[in-house]
């Protein structure tokens, strides 16, 4: 394997991982602040892209595209907040998941109701098409390095918010002692609200970012959710420095796993049997990571107690 | 006493109930529709349904009732059950995924009532596995890449990359044009099914010494692929079977699939009254172009009441015979049942045009003709 092959795997795996982020970290903050374990974060993904879709559709405008697609994730964040999750707070997590599972369903079948079965149109736009020659000679996607970009930027902007903003303090304060916060005047279903649409709006806009490269459909959102859980757990529940760690780390092992595995137990096997016997490992490397991570760390790398 | 009696009025009733259903169905053919109309792959079934109903249309004899499988084999199993036992149905139809149709076909036929697959075609169906009351109208599921590796060696390509999903009917297919294409593979690569980032793939393909790619990814899969593969500037020739460049897919994929070659037994654009006539009318009907499993739909109900104008449904032997003749006007133009029940017909080559602001698919050559699947042999009716 030639070393431009990998640093281009390696970009695949960062920009793979970044995208991650976006869905785990308003994951691990609603479960960090609220103790909620939301399973229908997916489904505000499908929402950010169905909504860019449909914006784009209308206006042509990848800018308005995203900006429709946080509005209409937040808003259906915040909503879904005031109506269903406000109640589940006091349950069990078995109470929480059954709900949030409903959720996906009414989600889902609602946006079938609203776009149809068949698969949405949604580009790159003209200007971010196309490769461009990186140093060293590696012809990569534009649009992916903007993804790259802009998941650093949103990495950074949320720690300056939780680490230096007013806000940032009570969501920090909320996940060390909710009752305590709210016994010193902090209103404490606002700031309930404030979080989930945060989170819902951050997955809004990696459904948007995204959909642009992959097929934006009904059930899109789920396969996705089920790795930003395992970013979650491997990054410490409730950390966002975790979720971003963690988010590298699933996105980086999945990618250059798929590319690695094979060509190594060829090495030592069957062409025809390593080709599927390194596929079928390398879709297992993630939660191997997992395993690896929790036999050392039961609470994740960066998880508090 | 008293339960000897309550028993045999319950029989008669039972009987008379028979009887009057008996009645009512003189002539008449139920049909039972199992399809997927949810999740991901709904696109798939409701064309399937929609072009059936369309051929339907009008028919006072053909009594449908339609229900969705969600893609899901126990589902479809508990369905195919209902219909035959408290529905009573004579005929069933529908079902889109070879792992349901594996799941539910046998035990239909077992219980002595037809099925027209209106799309898939596993192999086991069609070699060991056939039934004197299974047809499949569609293909068998390595038709497409038979003719795709043909049409390849023909046509100067002599270095291929392989993609498909990690599961049966992925490496089937890629079996199907290994058997037939005499250039060299350069690459294979069996992806998780469901993979939505291509990326890794791309890569590997651009440092390949390939000059085509070959690939099978259905649904949501194709489209990531061919939006992700348009942007990376890779310039080698694409192909494919029909299932990732069909209608309902292109308009999601936009000018990223333009130039694409795919083999197909249908396309909107062949050249015959039927099909003339069934694109205009699906149009007009739905209001979208008709993909290629709407045309299978409305080919199963043409051929269903081809074989009603000549046969009742209760003298199985007389209708079963009725369908062998295939005496419809396909939409595909000639088409015929081969002995194990599975089409003879042609395979063209398609490629993805622009015609106005649709992107849609057009005939530039057969890749096979009179194409038959090969399991055949196996087949003992």
């Amino acid at each position: 394997m030639s070393l431009i092959l990998l640093i281009e795997q390696v970009l695949n795996g960062l920009q793979f991982g970044v995208m991650l982020f976006l869905m785990a970290a308003g994951l691990t903050l609603i479960f960090g602040v609220m103790g909620l374990i939301n399973l229908a974060h997916g489904s505000l993904y499908m929402v950010g892209a169905f909504a860019a879709a449909a914006v784009a559709g209308w206006t042509g405008s990848f800018i308005l595209a995203l900006i429709g697609a946080l509005a209409a994730a937040a808003a259906a964040g915040a909503l879904v907040e005031l109506l269903v999750i406000r109640r589940l707070y006091d349950r069990d997590h078995l109470d929480q998941v059954l709900a949030t599972f409903a959720l996906i369903l009414i989600f889902s079948e609602g946006t079938r109701w609203l776009f149809g079965s068949f698969p949405l149109f949604l580009d790159v736009p003209a200007a971010l098409a196309g490769p461009v020659m990186l140093p060293g000679g590696i012809l990569y996607p534009l649009y992916r390095l903007v993804i790259i970009g802009v998941g650093l930027l949103v990495a950074a902007g949320l720690f300056l918010l939780i680490a230096k903003t007013r806000i940032g303090v009570r969501i920090r304060a909320g996940e060390a002692d909710r009752e305590m916060i709210a016994a010193l005047g902090v209103d404490i279903s606002k700031l309930y609200t404030i979080v989930f649409a945060l989170g819902a709006a951050l997955a809004g806009l990696a459904g948007a970012l995204v959909g642009a490269i992959q097929s934006v459909q009904v059930g899109m959102g789920e396969p996705v959710l089920i790795l930003a859980f395992v970013v979650i757990v491997i990054g410490g529940i409730g950390s966002i420095k975790g979720a971003l760690v963690g988010s590298l780390l699933v996105g980086l092992t999945d990618t250059l796993g798929g590319v690695l595995l094979p060509p190594l137990f060829e090495s030592f096997m069957q062409a025809s049997s390593a080709n599927s016997v390194g596929s079928a490992v390398a879709s297992m490397s993630i939660y191997i990571l997992m395993v690896g991570v929790l036999l050392f760390k039961p609470s994740g790398l960066f998880g508090g107690n | 006493m008293k339960l000897k009696s309550l028993i045999a009025a319950a029989s008669i009733a039972a009987l008379s109930a028979g009887m009057a259903y008996a009645d009512a169905h003189g002539g008449k053919v139920k049909v039972g529709m199992i399809t997927t109309l949810s999740g991901g792959g709904a696109g798939l079934g409701i064309d399937v349904r929609d072009g059936f109903l369309l051929a339907a249309k009008g028919n006072e004899n053909l009594e449908l009732v339609i229900e969705d499988d969600q893609r899901k084999p126990d589902i479809a199993v508990q369905l195919a059950d209902k219909m035959i036992q408290s529905e009573k149905v004579d005929v069933m139809t529908g079902i889109i995924w070879s792992n349901l149709a594996m799941a539910v076909v046998p035990a239909v036929t077992a219980q002595g009532k037809f099925y027209l697959s209106p799309n898939a075609g596993p192999s086991a169906l069609a070699g060991k596995g056939c039934s004197p009351l299974y047809f499949n109208v569609a293909w068998q599921n390595d038709a497409f890449y038979e003719a795709g590796g043909t049409w390849a060696s023909e046509n100067g390509i002599e270095k291929v990359f392989l993609m498909a999903p990690n599961y049966p009917a992925g490496t089937d297919g890629m079996t199907g044009f290994k058997s037939t294409f005499k250039g060299d593979v350069v690459g294979e690569i069996y992806t998780k099914l469901g993979q939505t980032d291509y990326a890794a793939e791309i890569a590997q393909i651009r440092a390949s010494d390939a000059d085509t790619v070959y690939f099978f990814l259905p649904g949501g899969m194709g489209i990531s692929f061919m939006k992700q593969y348009a942007g990376s500037g890779v310039d080698k020739k694409v192909m494919g079977p029909a299932f990732s460049f069909d209608q309902g897919i292109l308009a999601a994929i936009g000018d990223a699939a333009l130039g694409v070659k795919n083999t197909s037994h249908w396309s909107k654009d062949l050249d015959n009254d039927a099909n003339v006539k069934f694109v205009a009318d699906f149009q007009a009907e739905y209001g979208r172009l008709p993909s290629l499993y709407a045309a299978q739909g409305y080919d199963t109900a043409l051929l269903l009441e081809s074989a009603m104008g000549k046969a009742d449904v209760k003298d199985a032997a007389a209708f079963q015979a009725a369908l062998e003749e295939a005496d419809f006007a396909s939409v595909r133009g000639d088409f015929a049942f081969a002995p194990n029940h599975h089409p003879i017909q042609d395979i063209y080559m398609r490629e993805v045009v622009k015609e106005g602001d649709v992107v849609t698919n057009k005939v530039i050559g057969v890749a096979a003709s009179d194409h038959q699947d090969v399991y055949g042999a196996d087949c003992k009716m």
